[in-house]
């Protein structure tokens, strides 16, 4: 039993101390049963408290340390290394959560919050006092990762993990790899069009041996935990045999009598149900939409290379971790929403890029010649009364640069900003003053008080009370109204849903910490990159990509992980072997031993994964599990019950 | 007392670690305020209460017990549900020898991302648990 712990109490800034009265926190523990040093510290994680800690630990010869602050999810893993740092077995630290369970949770009621963490503080003291000192159990560990979607993250996380020696395996829901940045074309800020960054990636990624990619795939089910994830994974067939650009595939694309809006050009052009990838999409070939395709066979009748007889195939594959880059959706404006699908020519900030992207000497817009673009800001994001409350951060700077790009294209357009404040961070400041250069008008509104969008005969006109020219109304008129839409969420991502991956309030994936924890998920494993997990820039998406990948590589890297040594225990004395815990256990870790006339049950400890199934079944109660047994549960209780 | 003049209760919540515990964590990251009688033991998985610390829950004053349980979710293995609900069955079977009122011993399943649904369990527990004493 612990008889020297030492407690420190986190204000957390004001995260804590703002709703926990933290003084009465410590004035309340510090005299509890084997404390023998109290703190209060304003952030516990900060270097110079974990050095303090450090140096306590020796100094007062402490055997137990709690530390009440965040989530364990965040700095249990923080705290345990500095204890062992001091000298200390990592187990005999115990983290009280005081603030998502506490100051949080209860910051509408400042003293019920304190309350409760004089109660969850003594009870992280009366656990530790009871602590065993333990060593850490190894597993193998996969040496491979999978990583969910071809875009720019995906690929470049894939080549970075191949790089360093893993083996990975890309799993692209549809047939072409490029994702959104496959539809853009000149790139802030080298200029580079998507279509090159895509090539460059491809070749990298198809050219290292220790990648496999599959496209037109997507992971069935899952089973098994970090170090051991099994994949089943679907992959659908394109029913194209060789797919090389001839006359014969060019005859069949234009027999086929389906024709759908292509999404590739946001529903601009319309494409058939057999369709080659676009410029800026890999690999170059032909694919048949399975969903779409009406099986008429025409043509079958004019191309040998059409072949139906291909099978949807399953495969499994196994993998120490996974990385999820699954992207994410452009935000489709509600009808009427600034007059879009109302009004003619209102269209969506993606919508325009593409339709740069398709037209040469001039820009024009359903037959008419465009002079005078209008871009309204902050369309699907930073909504007062819609969902999307978050700034989506990426669009400012997409529009601005968008419209630079269409002067430098097109010299006689006149571009418009409807803005909110404009939030081109960073060096993309450098583009908004290119834009003021180049002569682009921008106006501000209110939240409250946003543009309009008019039509009057056939004009379309765009109204705004300008708080930059001391709120004059202002009114233009406008060849395109260009609606500068946010990124959302993907829908319909199957490891989303398989992983139980959790999302924010934006409903983007979210990691354990933004900042501490930028790529990783509560689920073990698990990390997230690029812009499924937020609205990012390609430069932010990479980075973040390479994050993900250096956090999946650090899980498989050395072919073992170190996994916390909770396991049951059984008490041979009280055991009389009924079996119940043999039935229980659904991993085969319990072995039925007989010494002379005794027979009992013994864990084995490398099969047993601490899940605890084989303790309450036990009619004599012989079964404990580490770091949660009878005497540390029980006296955790007293303390939370305790007035 | 709440603001309807009904005592707070006192609940103490058996969490999982890697499935209920995001969400409760999750609860308060968005500011989902549940009672501040709210008390979370984690444990590695629900199949793991032991009904001796449930009756010992009661013995030393809490109201309730509420477990958050795995459900399909966990890690460990599907039958979890199941296991679970054993535990709660033969504790209600103690508790009604004790003549302790089994309602007082509540279960649901709470995956890592039911934060509103956690709440919403806290607050319809503490309700009747209020009304009860």
């Amino acid at each position: 039993m612990k008889k020297k712990i030492g407690v420190y109490i986190c204000h957390c800034g004001g995260n804590i101390s703002d709703y926990v009265d933290v003084e009465k926190v410590y004035a309340e523990v510090r005299n509890e049963k084997g404390v023998a040093l109290a703190k209060i510290t304003m952030f516990a994680c900060a270097d110079a408290n974990q050095k303090e800690m450090e140096a306590d630990i020796p100094e007062k010869d402490l055997d137990g340390v709690v530390v009440a602050s965040c989530s364990p999810q965040l700095h249990l893993t923080t705290f345990r290394a500095v204890v062992e740092r001091a000298g200390l077995n990592k187990y005999d630290y115990v983290h009280a959560n005081i603030r998502e369970q506490g100051s949080w949770a209860h910051s509408d009621n400042k003293s019920g919050a304190t309350e409760n963490a004089i109660h969850v503080v003594k009870a992280a003291i009366a656990k530790v006092r009871n602590a065993e000192s333990l060593e850490p159990i190894k597993i193998s560990s996969v040496k491979a990762v999978a990583v969910i979607g071809a875009g720019v993250s995906g690929m470049r996380s894939a080549i970075a993990l191949a790089k360093a020696g893993c083996k990975v395996y890309i799993i692209e829901r549809d047939h072409f790899v490029g994702g959104r940045v496959a539809q853009w074309e000149n790139l802030f800020s080298t200029n580079e069009t998507g279509e090159e960054i895509i090539k460059r990636l491809y070749n990298d990624t198809i050219n290292n041996d220790n990648i496999t990619l599959y496209t037109g795939a997507q992971v069935l089910s899952q089973s098994g935990n970090i170090g051991s994830y099994r994949l089943k994974v679907q992959i659908n067939p394109g029913f194209v045999r060789n797919s090389v650009y001839s006359y014969e595939m060019d005859e069949a694309i234009s027999v086929c009598p389906i024709k759908i809006p292509d999404l590739f050009n946001f529903g601009f052009t319309q494409r058939k149900a057999i369709y080659r990838n676009h410029s800026g999409q890999l690999p170059i070939m032909a694919v048949i939409d399975d969903e779409n395709c009406t099986r008429c066979g025409d043509c079958e009748k004019v191309c040998k290379d059409i072949d139906f007889s291909q099978q949807k195939k399953e495969i499994n594959i196994e993998v120490g971790s996974v990385l999820v880059a699954s992207g994410f959706d452009t935000y489709t404006p509600k009808n009427n929403e600034f007059g879009y699908c109302v009004i003619d020519n209102v269209i969506t900030l993606p919508q325009l890029k593409r339709l740069v992207a398709m037209s040469d000497r001039h820009l024009e817009y359903k037959g008419n010649r465009i002079k005078n673009i209008a871009y309204i800001y902050c369309v699907g994001s930073r909504q007062l009364d819609g969902e999307n409350k978050y700034c989506s951060r990426y669009c400012c700077t997409a529009a601005i640069h968008t419209a630079t790009e269409i002067r430098r294209k097109y010299k006689e357009i006149n571009n418009y900003h409807f803005t909110r404040g404009v939030r081109t961070y960073g060096k993309q400041e450098i583009y908004y003053s290119e834009a003021l250069k180049m002569g682009d008008v921008f106006m501000q509104s209110f939240d409250n008080e946003l543009p309009e969008v008019l039509q009057k005969g056939n004009k379309t006109f765009v109204k705004i009370k300008d708080i930059l020219t001391e709120q004059k109304e202002l009114k233009l008129q406008a060849d395109l109204v260009v609606l500068v839409t946010s990124m959302v969420p993907r829908d319909g991502i199957s490891v989303n849903d398989l992983f139980k991956l959790p999302k924010g309030r934006d409903g983007f994936l979210k990691e354990i910490h933004l900042k501490l924890r930028p790529v990783e998920t509560v689920i073990d494993g698990i990390t997230i990159a690029g812009c499924c997990q937020g609205p990012m820039n390609l430069t932010e998406s990479v980075n973040s990509a390479l994050s993900a990948a250096t956090k999946s590589y650090s899980y498989v890297s050395k072919g073992e992980l170190e996994l916390e040594p909770i396991i049951a225990k059984v008490d041979k004395e009280a055991c009389t072997w009924c079996d119940a815990c043999f039935k229980a256990c659904p991993f085969d870790a319990i072995i039925k031993v007989e010494e002379g006339f005794k027979v009992f049950a013994r864990v084995s400890d490398s099969i047993c994964k601490g899940c605890g199934m084989c303790l309450p079944v036990c009619p004599k109660d012989a079964i404990e599990l580490n770091s949660y047994t009878n005497r540390e549960i029980e006296e955790m209780i007293d303390m939370l019950a305790s007035d | 007392m709440n603001e309807f003049g009904r005592k707070q209760a006192k609940i103490l919540v058996f969490s999982t670690e890697k499935i209920s515990d995001p969400a409760i964590d999750m609860a308060g990251l968005l500011k989902q305020y549940y009672p501040a009688g709210v008390y979370v033991i984690s444990l590695p998985c629900s199949s793991a209460v032991k009904p001796r610390w449930i009756l010992h829950a009661y013995e030393k004053g809490f109201d309730g017990v509420f477990i958050a349980a795995d459900g399909s979710d966990c890690p460990h293995d599907e039958s979890c549900t199941e296991k679970t609900g054993r535990i709660v069955m033969q504790t209600h079977e103690k508790m009604k020898e004790m003549n302790l009122d089994p309602a007082r011993l509540r279960m649901a399943a709470i995956c890592s991302v039911c934060s509103e649904a956690f709440v919403k369990q806290m607050k319809s527990f503490n309700d009747y648990l209020g009304n009860e004493s």
